[in-house]
């Protein structure tokens, strides 16, 4: 490349390098800045791990101990930091093996790059040995996939797709690369992606939506907010916080919009949804002026929609215009990305207090607590319960731990009860559910945030179906903190089994093995408890522990999650008991 | 809400795999695809799709937004029949002893507009293009003297409104630069 004005240095730098694909693959990720990545060899990506031996003082790579939990931990990695998450396989298998990971990352809009090795170009089509159309399985669960045939195309292409990963609505990408891509040479250059011409991540702020949405607000006499991972996304905490105490409202949680606004903060009103509070979901269909930021009306979060805040009108924050509409209509969509119009919307608000209607949330807040907190945090009778687990990692946190929880029961106890005072701290698996989920994630949030405490909550369920990531846990010395609240159930089917199919507990009991033997197979400091007097002294020694540490603790076997909103059921008709 | 006829017309970037990216929008939910035609466009390297779905119009939207996500697609659109001129065509192949004998095929085929491609000794070749209920028409005449082929193309229209995609480029090419 022939630079005329740059000085001798300049020319040397810009000057192209000739490379095989498979090294161009490594320097991109260097180019953007990439340091750890999550993965597992095999025949179709070996070029890129022989390049990965060369520049190991460069970049980390997680030998995983199956392909998913190089997902997860990519997620993980990904939550925590706000940065693109890079997870590498092989092709067939290997490419499968991502699936979970990538649709989790899917819906719950997590930056992730994944990597995956292909066949010869010539042996494409011809079912040749571990191929598989990883691009036609993945396309309905990645923001955007693409084959590489020619080395040549890779700098241009892993741009575009950390590009695309990471701005506007976040989203996984899969790149899939031939073998014969990776071994042929091209003359290598990088630049960064500034844009792609179909794509636009943010839409164009309308000023006359948010005129529109502060007039709602401004004259709402009971105004909620419920704030969702957008806020997160959007890196617009402290703005979300400024509008909530200057309008005074009231606001609520998603399961993934927790840690967004601190656990304790005056006018959090606590967690909508199907296990959520008492107060916001009920109150849900009493307040005059709905305001959703950065959440997409899930499913569970709203129960039966027919019955979903028909009596208020709604204000829809959001970054992607399919949204708005999609599950609940808006009466003011605000589309942009939070940052922007949070910041906007700020100059219209008017100060104001809504002290009595705030105050039916803490009446309700009581009778939730008086019917069911109380009980599961100070009961002290039987077994050992969940929520006393969870309250015993906050008393010992002081709520600066990062909670990373699997699916099911324990998921909505430690989001319940887990108390948050940074963003970025509460790491769960919302939108896909995906049990196994906890485990890998927590390496990854451990890695991406070496400095904070990060603690796994699983079930004994979720637990075994990634429990081989211990090997990557001993392996890399990560030390991550792992909890097994173990009842011997599928606790969550366990539960709808006792409530609506009669009890009759079809394949969810669970005979465990020695999970404290097995953690200490694979050289990791573990202990069981199964008394309440245990439990204080276990968890201090386990958060004090500078390496790994399992800790198993035997829970109710039967205990149930209330409230609840029964499927088909309104918001407002949660049930208590 | 009513079901009816919608035509959606996607501009997208030149592209491999983006007809399966569409293509499984539809699928996710459960919409049969009525017809399905793609090209290229009036934008050098931006094809266009057109594509026939039978559904409510808080249906289309939905998917038009959906499709709109795609990053490779540069902009969507829904219209009724009433917004669009548009256009089927038909081949219909036709044994020719029927057609030289019976000489009302030939009176079918000037009273409908439609032409013949191609005469052998065998058979005949006739196109038609027009209306959905004009090719059946003519296929409904045809049917009994022994109609040895018939194929049908996708709709293709054209908006009576503007459909401003070059402004779009360069604005999406004024928003890269400047983000």
């Amino acid at each position: 490349m022939e630079v005329k004005t740059a000085s001798k240095e300049k020319i040397i730098k810009q000057a192209p390098t000739t490379v095989s694909g498979a090294e161009a693959v490594i320097k991109c990720l260097l180019e953007e800045g990439i340091d750890t990545i999550y993965g597992y060899p095999g025949g179709a990506i070996m070029p890129v791990y022989d390049e990965l031996y060369k520049y190991q003082d460069k970049i980390h790579h997680v030998l995983t101990r199956h392909e998913q939990g190089a997902t997860h931990a990519a997620q993980g990695y990904a939550r925590v930091t706000g940065k693109v998450g890079v997870c590498i396989a092989t092709s067939g298998p290997g490419a499968t093996n991502l699936v979970t990971g990538i649709a989790d990352a899917q819906i719950d809009s997590t930056p992730l790059v994944c990597i995956t090795g292909q066949v010869g170009s010539h042996l494409l089509g011809s079912d040749a040995f571990q191929e598989t159309d990883i691009v036609g399985i993945s396309t309905p669960v990645t923001k955007w996939n693409y084959q590489v045939t020619k080395a040549e195309e890779i700098p241009e292409v892993l741009a575009k797709a950390f590009y695309i990963a990471r701005s506007g609505r976040p989203g996984p990408v899969l790149i899939d690369i031939t073998k014969d891509a990776q071994f042929a040479t091209l003359d290598f250059t990088y630049k960064k992606c500034a844009g792609i011409r179909s794509y636009k991540p943010f839409p164009k702020v309308n000023l006359s939506e948010i005129e529109r949405a502060a007039e709602l607000i401004n004259s709402a006499k009971k105004p909620m907010i419920v704030f969702g991972q957008g806020v997160i996304l959007g890196g617009a905490e402290d703005l979300f916080q400024q509008v909530v105490e200057k309008a005074g409202i009231p606001a609520a949680w998603t399961i993934l919009g927790l840690s967004a606004l601190a656990t304790d903060h005056p006018l959090n009103v606590g967690m909508v949804g199907m296990h959520g509070n008492y107060g916001p979901n009920v109150l849900t269909n009493e307040c005059d002026v709905l305001i959703a930021i950065g959440m997409r009306f899930d499913d569970r979060v709203t129960g039966n929609l027919k019955h979903y805040a028909k009596q208020a009108k709604v204000i829809h924050f959001e970054i992607d215009p399919a949204e708005i509409d999609k599950n609940v209509k808006a009466d003011v969509a605000v589309l942009g990305d939070v940052k922007e119009t949070l910041q906007l919307l700020l100059g219209f608000l008017k100060p104001k207090h809504h002290d009595a209607w705030h105050q039916e949330f803490k009446d309700m807040y009581k009778i939730e607590y008086d019917k069911i907190i109380n009980n599961e945090l100070n009961g002290k009778k039987g077994k050992l319960g969940m929520a006393e687990v969870i309250d015993e990692i906050n008393t010992t946190s002081k709520g600066d731990a990062i909670i990373v929880s699997d699916v099911g029961q324990h998921q909505m106890v430690a989001c319940r009860y887990a108390k948050f005072n940074q963003t970025r701290s509460n790491v769960t698996s919302g939108g896909l559910g995906t049990m196994g989920f906890a485990l890998p994630a927590a390496i990854g949030a451990k890695m991406g945030m070496p400095d904070r405490q990060v603690v796994a909550i699983i079930g004994d369920g979720g637990y075994q179906m990634t429990i081989q990531e211990l090997g990557t846990i001993f392996q890399t010395k990560v030390p991550v903190k792992i909890v097994v609240l173990n009842n011997g159930f599928l606790g969550m089917v366990r539960q709808w089994q006792q409530l609506f199919f009669d009890k009759r507990y079809a394949s969810t009991e669970l005979i465990n093995p020695d999970f404290v033997a097995i953690a200490k197979g694979y050289h990791i400091k573990a202990k069981k408890v199964t008394e309440r007097n245990k439990l204080q002294e276990a968890i201090k020694e386990m958060m004090d522990s500078p390496e790994a540490y399992f800790l198993e603790v035997k829970v109710e076997q039967e205990e149930n999650v209330f409230p609840m909103i029964p499927t088909g059921a309104a918001v407002s008709d949660i049930r208590l008991e | 809400m009513e079901k009816k006829n919608y035509t959606v017309s996607i501009y997208t970037e030149n592209n491999i795999g983006l007809l399966s990216r569409i293509a499984a929008i539809f699928l996710k939910r459960h919409i049969n695809i009525e017809s399905i035609t793609a090209s290229k466009s009036e934008v050098n390297e931006v094809m266009r799709f057109i594509i026939v779905v039978k559904v409510s119009e808080e249906q289309v939207k939905k998917i038009v937004g959906q499709i709109e996500k795609q990053i490779e697609v540069i902009r969507a659109y829904y219209h009724t029949d009433e917004e669009l001129i548009f256009q089927e065509t038909a081949l219909y192949k036709v044994n020719s002893a029927e057609f030289v004998e019976d000489l009302t095929i030939q009176d079918f085929i000037k009273e409908t507009n439609a032409r013949i491609v191609t005469v052998t000794s065998k058979f005949f070749v006739i196109e038609k293009t027009g209306k959905r209920h004009e090719i059946d028409n003519l296929y409904d005449k045809l049917k009994p003297y022994g109609l040895m082929q018939f194929v049908r193309s996708g709709k293709i229209a054209v908006s009576k409104n503007e459909m401003p995609i070059s402004s779009i480029l360069e604005d999406f090419n004024t928003i890269n630069i400047n983000s």
